[in-house]
């Protein structure tokens, strides 16, 4: 699986050279030249989803570890301090909880901090900011303090990275009210969720993913116009079917969609529906698909127990039970902290293989 | 003991000179309990000392010129003017007849939950709020009414907040611990230690980046007030060094009061002098007698002037008491009735009233009318809180985002905040 999704070697902008090559757009080769659709990195539609809204907004400003003279960690914040100088692209001392809170601070003073994480697994030692100060502040006011805040970074799995690495917050900030959690996928995804999110006038946890910032993404005009913004809260129903409904976000929907491709080679029309938004879920639009194919696999790379998967199973038992013509078919990662050796990390990890099986499983296709 | 310290002050080097105290402080306590030492301090040295440090000072106000040439037997050798001490008076008198109201109402149910009283530590909240600008912020702890207080929020939006009605400062949805009030700037009331201090310097950070970036005239400072069990902390440290690092216009108030609930400061603490910490990050470290109003008033005014003009943050450690237990829940058995007994002889509200009357500043009659005025201020607050109503069941759902389109899209395919039976309560989530 790792042959097709290969990421980018060399991190600094710029289109690599493996891509995704996904069916719906017949592309030539991975570099189009006259066909017309563009393509654009992870990596490239945030970097410029945040310099637009900073050269937009004068309010906006980056804090974070090395997003300045080191260009960012994974070189996100390529050229912001260079472009708006150091007043407003903050190199921080490793301290998480300073700094979130500082963010956090200044958000309720009136500025639009976009705080960035080196991963999702250091924002734990300032959780504490993220839930209390940001999430409850607007409640806990009544209205009179909101907090226009980004948290924003790496989350998930990443590659051989061990288990303090490679944890999914997507469930665990999901759950809290107040946030707003996103997780895009592809290019289009990443420009408009984040510029959606620096707007948003609430705290928002901005789930990016390590492997897919190297993938180019054919990217429409439309979404490289600086007013580009996709709704939070709207899921994207990635290709159409009849028979099973996939949800999933981030790295995963890359392996929904080859899954997809595999189940229609033995018959099986498969939904692949990206997620986009955590939090709010769009339940409307899954519901809708489950009631249209009446069979679901949901997957996710985080840990199974009380996962989104957990949260979207009871959502379609509740609201479409009667339309299910099978149990719901859950893929999440391994119930185990993230093992290091390669071939382990495998298995720890949902696969092409196991979302095709459990999509056959739910058409009593296989056992 | 006031220490007062120089505009230009030194960031490296010369530490030794910022320990601008008698050497009395520095002699091991001979009992566990500081307060008994510190009470054995001569006050004529303290006064001597306290013209030398003044007259190093660069801001020298007219109070202080008419100061040196004045010398009194009284507490402190800083005269207010007469307005000025009623005010402080009034604010500090505020903060204890509130306090004293809600251990009454709490006992007859009217309040409930966690509430922390601040009897006892009027003289730092009235000593540094009552300097503050409207639009200068504060950041507090759970023990947070009289910062709110101090700071503007009517007691009856204050009360109100407390008995859980519609009419408080924050609908009823904050509670004891989170105090907010944007008109006031009053950021927080937060539950968990520590938790102020970065949002705090978040605030302080905003003033800087207004001034500098967004080019507006921003001269707003931010005070946040914690405890001694706060500096212990992580996130203290992180802030210390990051307040300095970036000079940002911050007065962190250390309150002093020995006790975090059962711990003692000097069982968790390698090293209890807590200003000391300061100068270690680049930033003046004073320590201030918090029992008393008019020195804490000095040390604010310089620290306040200090961030005003740029030149960074300043740690302030202030010696104080709480009367009461860390809460209403809490019995309070750990601490010394003698120690508890020597702090109340202290009391910051008494000794101001015998400032205010030895120095002619104002008679007994125009205390009492000023004592009779609060006594009545807070009852009509208690009476406003009881009369006002419950905050409805729509409310519930109100407020948790500033966007409302945060609570996703209901299964009409519609935002669920476009539905008009929503924030009624009766739609379902």
């Amino acid at each position: 699986m790792w042959g097709i999704l290969r990421r980018s070697a060399v991190d600094g902008g710029g289109f690599s050279a493996s891509s995704l090559r996904r069916t719906r757009f017949s592309l030539v080769s991975a570099r189009s030249y006259a066909a017309g659709s563009k393509e654009m990195t992870v990596r490239d539609a945030l970097n410029s989803a945040i310099d637009e809204e900073m050269s937009a907004d004068p309010k906006v400003f980056v804090m974070g570890e090395e997003v300045g003279q080191y260009q960012g960690a994974y070189k996100i914040t390529k050229g912001l301090l260079e472009k708006y100088g150091p007043e407003r692209v903050y190199d921080t001392p490793i301290t998480e909880a300073g700094f979130t809170g500082i963010g956090v601070g200044a958000a309720y003073a009136g500025l639009k901090p976009v705080v960035e994480f080196m991963t999702f697994n250091f924002s734990m030692q300032a959780i504490d900011h993220i839930i209390n100060s940001a999430a409850k502040s607007n409640y806990m006011s009544a209205g009179q303090i909101n907090v226009p805040i980004v948290f924003r970074g790496p989350n998930g799995a990443a590659a051989g990275v061990g288990a303090q690495h490679s944890q999914c917050y997507a469930a665990w900030y999901a759950s809290v009210p107040g946030l707003k959690v996103l997780a895009p996928y592809s290019a289009e995804d990443a420009r408009g969720l984040l510029k959606a999110a620096i707007r948003d006038p609430d705290p928002v946890v901005f789930l990016e993913n390590e492997l897919l910032y190297g993938e180019s993404f054919p990217i429409s005009e439309e979404a490289l116009d600086s007013s580009f913004c996709l709704p939070i809260g709207k899921a994207k129903i990635e290709r159409e079917g009849k028979d099973v409904t996939i949800t999933t976000f981030s790295k995963m929907v890359g392996f929904a969609l080859k899954a997809a491709e595999k189940l229609a080679e033995e018959g099986i029309s498969a939904e692949v529906i990206n997620l986009r938004s955590i939090r709010p879920l769009d339940r409307a639009t899954i519901n809708a698909s489950v009631r249209k194919t009446s069979r679901l696999v949901t997957v996710e790379e985080g840990f199974p127990q009380h996962g989104v998967c957990a949260e979207i199973c009871a959502s379609v038992v509740e609201e479409s039970f009667s339309y299910l013509d099978a149990p719901v078919e859950r893929i999440a990662g391994a119930d185990v902290p993230m093992p290091y050796a390669a071939n382990l990390e495998r298995l720890a990890l949902p696969q092409v293989e196991d979302i095709v099986r459990a999509a056959k499983r739910a058409c009593y296709r296989s056992k | 003991m006031a220490t007062s310290f120089s505009a230009t002050l030194p960031l490296h080097g010369s530490q030794e000179n910022r320990l601008l105290l008698p050497p009395i402080r520095l002699a091991p306590p001979p009992s566990s309990f500081l307060g008994f030492t510190r009470s054995l301090t001569i006050p004529s040295s303290r006064r001597l000392y306290h013209a030398h440090a003044a007259r190093r000072s660069p801001v020298v106000g007219v109070q202080e010129v008419v100061k040196e040439k004045k010398v009194t037997n009284s507490l402190v050798c800083i005269l207010i003017t007469k307005e000025e001490g009623l005010v402080l008076y009034e604010d500090m008198i505020l903060g204890r007849s509130f306090e004293d109201m809600c251990a009454q109402m709490y006992y007859r149910g009217k309040m409930f939950g966690f509430v922390h009283l601040y009897n006892g530590q009027e003289a730092v909240s009235t000593g540094f709020i009552k300097l503050l600008t409207q639009s200068d912020s504060v950041v507090s702890t759970y023990r947070d009414h009289v910062h709110a207080l101090s700071k503007g929020v009517s007691a009856r939006a204050v009360m109100s907040e407390l008995f859980g009605k519609v009419t408080g400062c924050c609908r009823g949805q904050g509670g004891s611990m989170h105090m907010f009030s944007k008109e006031h700037n009053m950021l927080g009331g937060f539950a968990f230690i520590g938790e102020g201090i970065p949002v705090a310097t978040g605030a302080a950070f905003t003033s800087k980046y207004k001034r500098e970036v967004l080019k507006q005239d921003c001269e707003d400072v931010t005070v946040a007030f914690f405890g001694d069990g706060t500096c212990n902390n992580g996130q203290f440290y992180e802030c210390l060094n990051m307040a300095a690092l970036y000079k940002l216009p911050i007065i962190f108030v250390v309150e002093n009061n020995l006790w975090a609930i059962g711990m003692s400061h000097l069982r968790s603490t390698s090293d209890p002098e807590i200003w000391k910490k300061g100068p270690a990050f680049g930033m003046p470290g004073v320590h201030v007698d918090g029992m008393d109003v008019l020195k804490v008033r000095e040390v604010a005014k310089e620290a306040v002037t200090r961030a005003r003009r740029g030149e960074g943050p300043t740690l302030v450690e202030c010696e104080t008491y709480r009367f009461r237990g860390h809460s209403l829940a809490d019995p309070d058995e750990l601490r010394d009735a003698a120690e508890k007994a020597k702090y109340a002889a202290r009391d910051p509200i008494t000794a101001l009233k015998k400032y205010l009357v030895e120095n002619k500043l104002a008679s007994e009659g125009e205390l009492k009318t000023i004592e009779k005025k609060i006594d009545e201020l807070v009852e009509e607050a208690v009476e406003f809180a009881d009369a006002s109503p419950q905050p409805g069941r729509s409310q519930l759902l109100e407020n948790v985002f500033a966007d409302p389109k945060g609570f996703g899209i209901g299964p009409d395919g519609r935002y669920r905040c476009e539905d008009p039976k929503f924030t009624q309560g009766t739609a379902q989530v």
